[in-house]
């Protein structure tokens, strides 16, 4: 708890130490700056991060080693990487929309950028405690989308096209029951706002107390968050052995990376928000009536649990991928209208049931 | 009753057949020591390479510089790429007699791919195959050889 | 195939020569609506590099080693049916002992080219592991040929009359360790891949072919057995002593891309099957009949098929008894096995595409020679 206090009585100090300096009006404005910059570092930083740990995992799940040469252990190949990708021309073909081709990789990263805000790191650590935080996060980053389609339609490549109107097809349906699981625990904790939803988890995760349809949210959640994320065994939209690279064919150099930065940027918000949502966020595990224990666990930082969890739900991604084989476009969305929806919306009616009557742990 | 049988059937295969898989990518994870990588450039001194494997042809040559060649042109005959040139000159013998004999023996290493035809071919076995296999160069030239070393000559008739 | 016109709403798209799936350089010109693929159309010769024609002006002994480069996993088979071919006209037979080693050699390849098919079956469909775990085995392999016959993918190592070199004092040994972990780690390649839920789903009722087409399209090999045609060479037209090992010829009637799949993961079990017969039965002997040094055959002509790991392989050489082949023809099996691509595409998916293609486990070379 210790930590968590000051990390929170640091960004304190800091608002209260511009403010006494500044006109309220530049020092918020400084803050804003400041906060920008530390999400950019946070990402960039965990995207590199991720890339190293997703190669050393898939490394050891096929009998390799993984990168080894680049650095200790080739700790430093994820920093080569992007360093090689900067480095690199930018080409854009010749027939193609060049403005829409050049404004889709932003888009993309700017809508994955965006939907860090309102993500609780640690208690007070969050940029904007919007009261409709769950809601913000499923709308904004089914944006991405948008870019993805422009960046298939403007490339002027019928493989790129193909791949973004998978990937268009496919966002659109699984955010049905993305959006139907993170009811569940919407309703149970009967507040839209994250930090009102890790508030309400202070006694047990959703996951534990929550009953089965928890569970099943949970589960339905990682289903179709991978599929969002376009990541194997859902990765129709860039499928290598089909369409080549899919929509981002034609993109090379920072262009490419940032569709690579976004990718992973997506996929650590959204194991951000299932470890919000379902596993209690920064809220250390506590076991009712174990008071010994609980003060035990209190003592692990909130920041520490909070990127624990995340990990967690990242590994589980990166084991997915590594092990599944692709499904077809029509048994992707199979899998959604006929398993995954009517599934969560009875899980849905299952959950008000339960929120109505009260019935947690 | 049997169609959602049918149904929940399905669910339950998929994720039990899933999890299997899983279950052995997450076995190989934990298991480091079934790795088989080999570090190459690192592992060169324990590295192992079969003594048959057919990295280069050479022409071994004995102590006093003598080598096995008459120059029969047999195996570039044999060689199916054309990247041996057998070059031969005439010498008169210390008895008088005309002979012919090896002057160069010339081995593209560029256009060989390591058929070991000319080796089975050689009447004489006077070429074998060594297990040099880190060929690259950086000029193509030094890829063309002359396997006889200066101032050798034919082993005197098996004694 | 006559070119059509293409209409509203299709489009065509080129998958190669350059496409991960292809295994190579075939070009398919696909016509699509949306998803749906309406016709195909396979292009070849990419990789044309005219081994008939470079045949005719090597001797008898020296064009076997281009054949390893025709269908490159399988290239002890394809220089066991050159090298059957001019024996024929040779009136030669291999000793018995060169004839177990061959039969070895070629189940050692079959085994090694199912292996990557698998692997390659498994990145084709999006999984990257079923690569490594099949190339685990599929290296020990490698390391076999590699101490046997001194090179690892174009060994030319059986040659007219026998083969070239004697078995190294480790294969037996070698070998018997292979099947041991084969036999442990095959239980894997169904864990991980064969009751997996999505390849059940992508391979199950997709790319059907019936009896009939598969034998109206020449196609040999696994691809025309899993449509329940008989068809293996080593059964029917016995040779190098496959008549005296003990082995079945594995059958399916359901003619999809699991039946294939499903019969090359049994056909290696038969391999194995095989190997374990003959790897305590090497005869002693002389591995190899003495040949002239330059091989001459009689005027004629001289056929001799064999079963490759993907289908029949024929070889017809045509003699005017001069020290090179007049002509050499060869009917290579994944030349038909393409031809059943055409009327499995129609209708399929562009995913669809992808896992038919793995499973007829084509080599593009073999295509184009
Ligand atoms: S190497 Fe052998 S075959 Fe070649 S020229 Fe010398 S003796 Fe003749
Ligand atoms: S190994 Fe084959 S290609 Fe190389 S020189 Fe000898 S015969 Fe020619």
């Amino acid at each position: 708890m210790q930590l968590s206090i000051s990390l929170l009585e640091i960004t304190r100090a800091i608002d209260s130490w511009l403010n006494s300096i500044f006109h309220p009006h530049v020092a918020f404005g400084i803050e804003l700056v400041l906060a920008g910059v530390a999400v950019i570092l946070l990402v960039v930083a965990m995207a590199v991060l991720m890339v190293y740990a997703e190669r050393k995992l898939a490394g050891f799940m096929q009998m390799r080693l993984g990168p080894m040469r680049v650095g200790k252990y080739g700790s430093m190949q994820a920093i080569a990487d992007v360093m090689k990708l900067l480095l690199k021309e930018c080409l854009v073909p010749t027939n193609s929309d060049k403005m829409m081709f050049k404004l889709a990789p932003f888009v993309v990263t700017v809508v994955s950028f965006m939907t860090i805000v309102p993500i609780a790191f640690a208690r007070g650590i969050q940029l904007w405690d919007i009261n409709i935080g769950v809601f913000y996060i499923t709308a904004v980053s089914s944006l991405s989308v948008i870019g993805i389609l422009m960046a298939g339609w403007s490339s002027n490549n019928k493989y790129s096209l193909l791949g973004a109107m998978r990937s268009g097809a496919q966002i659109v349906s699984y955010e049905l029951s993305g959006g139907l699981a993170l009811i569940v625990v919407v309703m149970m904790s009967g507040t839209l706002s994250i930090s009102g939803i890790v508030q309400a988890q202070a006694d047990g995760w959703w996951v534990i107390k929550g009953h089965i349809p928890v569970i099943i949210a949970f589960v339905t959640f990682i289903i179709t968050s991978t599929a969002e994320l376009n990541r194997a065994p859902f990765d129709l939209a860039e499928a290598e052995s089909e369409l080549t690279a899919g929509y981002h064919t034609e993109y090379s150099g920072m262009q490419f990376a940032m569709f690579f930065l976004s990718e992973y940027t997506n996929m650590f918000v959204l194991s951000m928000v299932a470890a919000t949502v379902f596993l209690g966020g920064w809220m250390p595990f506590h076991i009712a009536g174990l008071e010994g224990f609980n003060h035990f666990m209190d003592y692990i930082p909130g920041i520490v649990w909070f990127f624990g969890k995340t990990f967690f739900i990242l590994f589980l991604i990166v084991w997915f991928r590594w092990t599944f084989p692709r499904l077809r476009i029509d048994q992707l969305l199979k899998l959604e209208w006929k398993y995954l929806l009517p599934v969560s919306i009875i899980n849905v009616l299952f959950a008000a049931f339960i929120a109505l009557m009260g019935w947690y742990l | 009753m049997n169609s959602i049988y049918q149904y929940f059937r399905a669910i339950w295969y998929g994720f039990s057949s899933l999890w299997k898989g899983m279950m052995l990518t997450g076995h190989y994870l934990v298991h480091p020591k079934k790795i088989l990588t080999e570090q190459y450039p690192e592992n060169r001194d324990t590295l192992y390479i079969p003594d048959r494997f057919q990295g280069e042809v050479v022409l071994p040559h004995d102590e006093n510089n003598e080598h096995l060649c008459t120059g029969c042109t047999i195996c570039e005959m044999n060689c199916p790429n054309g990247s041996i040139k057998i070059i031969t000159q005439q010498v008169v013998t210390p008895e008088g007699k005309k002979k012919k004999e090896l002057d160069k023996w010339v081995y593209h290493l560029g256009l060989c791919t390591f058929c070991g035809q000319c080796i089975d071919a050689c009447p004489q076995d006077a070429i074998k195959m060594s297990n040099a296999f880190e060929h690259s160069v950086y000029d193509r030239k030094v890829l063309t050889k002359v396997l006889n070393q200066p101032g050798s000559k034919l082993k005197s008739a098996k004694k | 195939m006559e070119t059509k016109d293409i209409k509203r709403d299709e489009f065509v798209i080129n998958v190669g020569p350059q496409h991960p799936s292809t295994h190579g350089v075939l070009r398919l010109e696909l016509w699509l609506d949306g998803e749906d693929i309406i016709d195909s159309k396979p292009h070849l010769g990419y990789i044309h590099r005219g081994i008939e024609k470079m045949s005719e002006a090597l001797g008898y002994k020296q064009f076997i080693y281009l054949t390893s480069r025709m269908d490159y996993l399988s290239a002890h088979m394809n220089n066991q049916a050159c090298s059957l071919a001019i024996e024929k006209g040779l009136q030669v037979e291999a000793p018995p002992r060169a004839q177990v080693i061959r039969v070895l050699m070629a189940e050692l390849s079959r085994l090694a080219s199912h292996q990557l098919w698998w692997g390659a079956l498994g990145l084709d469909l999006g999984a990257v592991s079923p690569f490594f775990y099949a190339f685990r085995e599929r290296e020990m392999i490698l390391e076999i040929f590699e101490e046997t016959c001194g090179s690892r993918l174009t060994m030319n190592y059986i040659t007219p009359g026998g083969v070239v070199n004697d078995l190294h004092p480790d294969f037996v040994k070698k070998v018997k360790k292979l099947i041991e972990q084969l036999k442990g780690n095959l239980h894997e390649y169904d864990q991980l891949l064969t009751g997996n839920a999505i390849l059940q789903a992508r391979t199950r009722g997709v790319g059907k072919l019936t009896a009939e087409d598969a034998i109206s399209l020449g196609c040999t090999g696994p691809v025309a057995r899993a449509s329940g045609v008989k068809c293996d060479v080593r059964k029917l037209h016995p040779y190098d002593g496959y008549d005296k090992v003990d082995f079945e010829e594995v059958l399916n009637d359901k003619g999809d891309n699991f039946a294939r799949y499903w019969l090359r993961i049994a056909e290696m079990e038969q391999s194995i099957r095989i190997i374990e017969q003959l790897i305590d039965n090497i005869p002693e002997g002389s591995y190899r009949e003495k040949l002239k040094g330059v091989v001459k055959l009689p005027a004629g002509e001289y056929y001799q098929r064999v079963e490759t790991a993907r289908g029949e392989l024929g070889v017809y050489i045509v003699s005017d008894g001069k020290k090179e082949p007049y002509r050499v023809r060869f009917r290579t099996p994944n030349f038909s096995n393409l031809n059943a691509l055409r009327p499995m595409l129609k209708g399929a998916k562009i995913g669809d595409m992808v896992s038919m293609m793995a499973t007829l486990d084509l080599i593009i070379p073999d295509i184009d020679r």
